[in-house]
């Protein structure tokens, strides 16, 4: 009766695993990146800096992981905007193709691009917030290479909450402009700025200028 | 209200509130002390009987922990010794089968070499030679005086020649025959030579088989003991399993660490077959798959070594009749094969997934892509690397075959090492528990003493007023004497 009684039990118990195993739903070990290009006035000369950025992200990317890069300019909040975006395969080796298109489009993207007018860092995160929870990764990430200073053309809002919950947003390379060496407190003021916003948004908020210490940008 | 405040008899003067306190407390205290002190005993009592049942519960269970044990011991012992007498017959067996094997061969070398000693040895016998028949009538013709005559004496001179001519000859003859012997005895010298070595070699089968009936006597007086379940034969039983169990842990943390490196060699390329981002319970597939592999070959191994009879920890394989067992070394073995040269083309995969793994990164690392291309120098001798992964994919399945050996001497093992750990476990947490019985046994005592310090003021007074009826005082001394043996001897029992 015992044995009768504990074979299906064992089967079931194996099925019961074999499904929880087989499950689709998350996606809890992907990381989600989205890196906003600035390209207006003299950022647009700094973009091999931006390459290199990239090319470091690539690196760092495991099969699996989405990656897109944007642009910044006057709407930023478009697909249009979006220069390259890539959900890498299971695969590594196809996952190794796919980084190395990924960096020839970018490599397109930085030979022919024309600086921006304007500055729409808002427009372009809040397209980043779209497509990172379309993309649903575990981690999200967003990268902004912008010196942070948002330029809106007249008529567009971009007084808008940010929905950044989960989210963490990095600053790369903000540069100092020249009336920030005047006052400094410009600069100070912009990055609080950003990070009231983002926290307030829910998520977290840090900042990167030098290039070298790149290693901890992603986390682990 | 504050608690203070409740407190407070006398409010405004907590030093005095705290004084009439303590008295109440003390005429409390000492209003309950008998039955307080007979609680208090009483819990001590309670507690150190209650743990020294326990302790004795552990004892038994101890006891009962170190019988088994023994009984374990001395039946792996038993089986071990018997194992190897039975080896050990085996082996003689043997030997005697090829012995007597030889045996006909020998015998029949040594009539041969015996029937060509005998032969050139009657050849070689000294055969004196004749004299001539003549030789006493000439001796006698000799004899006769000459009495000068001149013809006689030439005669007798030319019989003197003829004789010595004889003589001469007869010499000769016998020096040559002498030394026609000398050389047929100096044929005989390899044939002794051979006579000798064959009965070396016998001599040497006789001495293999002596040491080895010595061994068994050994082993059997060792197998006696066991029978006997004496002393010494369970200490030397239960130091031999530990060492077991250390040389085991030993050799299986060294397949550990073989297996450690199997599993990256194969880890890699499994995330092609089965991608590199599922998850089998927070575990990513590609490794919990490569761990499988792993496991399906040491299970594998287990089974080939169990057909072969190597290790014996199924009684089912063991009990097969051979030729299934046979069947199941050849499936077992091809399993194997095909498993090691799955793992040999997996480790040429990982290899060509890290190039281009390396090929990816330097192109990022360059901001030219083409500045990536070619390998240098080191791209000209890759082939080694490759050559030494595919050899260790293929060898290391084998080679984790063997960790079924040790894998039996620690199962063994372990099951002695783990009796004795229990055994003192149980025997250290009686001690403990004996030990908190009787602290709380002194315990209760301490408190019975600390109580009465507390109320020492009434004590105090109680003596005073029966100082004063010396009669009275007596009754109340013997009285207490009697309280406090009758408890004593409660607390001893």
């Amino acid at each position: 009766m015992k044995r009768i009684f504990g074979l299906p039990a064992i089967a079931g118990l194996l099925v019961a695993l074999l499904l929880g195993a087989c499950s689709d739903e998350a996606t809890p070990h992907t990381r989600g990146v989205y890196m906003l290009l600035d390209t207006s006035g003299t950022y647009a000369h700094q973009l091999d800096h931006a390459q290199r950025i990239i090319n470091f992200t690539l690196a760092k990317l495991n099969p699996g992981d989405s990656f897109a890069v944007a642009r910044v300019d006057t709407g930023s909040f478009s697909e249009k905007n979006i220069i390259v975006k890539m959900t890498f395969d299971d695969r590594p080796s196809v996952a190794n193709e796919q980084k190395r298109r990924f960096r020839e489009i970018v490599d397109d993207f930085v030979k022919n691009v024309r600086p921006s007018a304007y500055t729409d860092i808002t427009g372009g995160v809040l397209q980043a917030i779209e497509w990172l929870n379309e993309v649903n990764p575990g981690r999200k990430t967003i990268l902004i290479f912008s010196d942070m200073k948002e330029d809106l053309k007249k008529g567009y809002v971009r007084n808008i909450p940010l929905q950044l919950n989960g989210f963490e947003v990095v600053a790369l390379n903000v540069t100092k402009l020249r009336s920030d060496n005047f006052d400094p407190r410009e600069y100070m003021g912009r990055l609080d700025a950003w990070q009231k916003k983002v926290e307030a948004g829910g998520g977290t908020w840090r900042v990167i200028n030098d290039l070298q210490r790149l290693d901890g940008m992603l986390g682990n | 209200m504050s608690v203070s405040d409740l407190l407070s008899i006398v409010p405004g003067h907590a030093a005095l509130s705290v004084a009439l306190w303590l008295i109440v407390g003390s005429i409390l205290l000492y209003m309950a002390r008998q039955p307080a002190h007979r609680a208090i005993l009483s819990l001590g009592n309670i507690l150190h009987r209650g743990l020294r049942i326990a302790a004795q519960s552990l004892l038994k269970a101890e006891a009962q922990l170190s019988l088994r044990n023994r009984e374990v011991l001395l039946a792996a012992g038993r089986e071990a010794t018997e194992r190897i007498v039975e080896r050990e017959f085996d082996r003689i067996g043997a030997a005697v089968t090829r012995g007597m094997s030889e045996f006909p061969a020998l015998k029949r070398e040594v009539s041969e070499e015996i029937t060509k000693i005998e032969e050139e040895h009657q050849q070689s016998s000294e055969v004196p030679p004749t004299p001539p028949a003549w030789h006493k009538a000439v001796e006698a013709v000799a004899k006769i005086p000459s009495s000068g005559d001149s013809m006689v004496a030439g005669v007798l001179a030319e019989i003197h020649k003829s004789m010595v001519k004889a003589q001469d000859k007869t010499v000769d003859e016998y020096r040559k025959s002498s030394h026609k012997r000398h050389e047929l005895l100096a044929k005989m010298l390899p044939h002794w030579r051979r006579l000798e070595q064959v009965t070396e070699r016998m001599d040497k089968n006789v001495a293999g088989l002596l040491d080895r009936s010595k061994s068994i006597d050994r082993h059997m007086q060792d197998h006696e003991e066991i029978l006997k379940g004496t002393d010494r034969a369970v200490q030397m039983l239960s130091s031999s399993s530990i060492t077991q169990f250390f040389i085991a842990a030993l050799v299986l943390a060294i397949a550990v660490g073989g297996a450690i490196i199997n599993f990256h060699l194969i880890m890699r390329p499994m995330q092609e077959m089965v991608g590199g981002n599922s998850y089998i319970m927070g575990f990513k597939t590609a490794n919990v798959a490569a761990l499988v592999i792993i496991f399906v070959e040491m299970a594998m191994g287990l089974f080939l070594m169990e057909s072969m009879r190597i290790t014996r920890l199924f009684p089912v394989i063991n009990a097969l009749d051979d030729k299934k067992r046979v069947k199941m070394i050849w499936a077992t073995f091809v399993m194997l094969f095909i498993l090691a040269s799955i793992e040999a083309s997996l480790a040429y995969m990982r290899d060509i997934l890290s190039q281009d793994d390396a090929a990816l990164l330097a192109s990022l690392a360059s901001q030219h892509a083409a500045a990536a291309a070619g390998g240098g120098a080191a791209a000209g001798s890759r082939w080694i690397t490759t050559a030494a992964q595919m050899g260790m994919g293929f060898i290391l399945p084998f080679a984790l075959t063997f960790v079924a050996i040790p894998l039996e001497s620690f199962i063994h093992s372990l099951r002695t090492v783990l009796g004795i750990i229990g055994s003192y476990v149980l025997n250290a947490l009686a001690v403990t528990l004996r030990a908190i019985g009787n602290m709380s046994r002194f315990a209760g005592r301490a408190l019975v003493q600390v109580y009465d310090l507390l109320i020492f003021a009434p004590l105090w007074v109680e003596r005073q007023l029966k100082g004063r009826t010396p009669g009275r005082e007596k009754e109340e001394v013997h009285a207490f004497a009697g309280d406090s043996s009758m408890k004593l001897s409660q607390v001893g029992r």
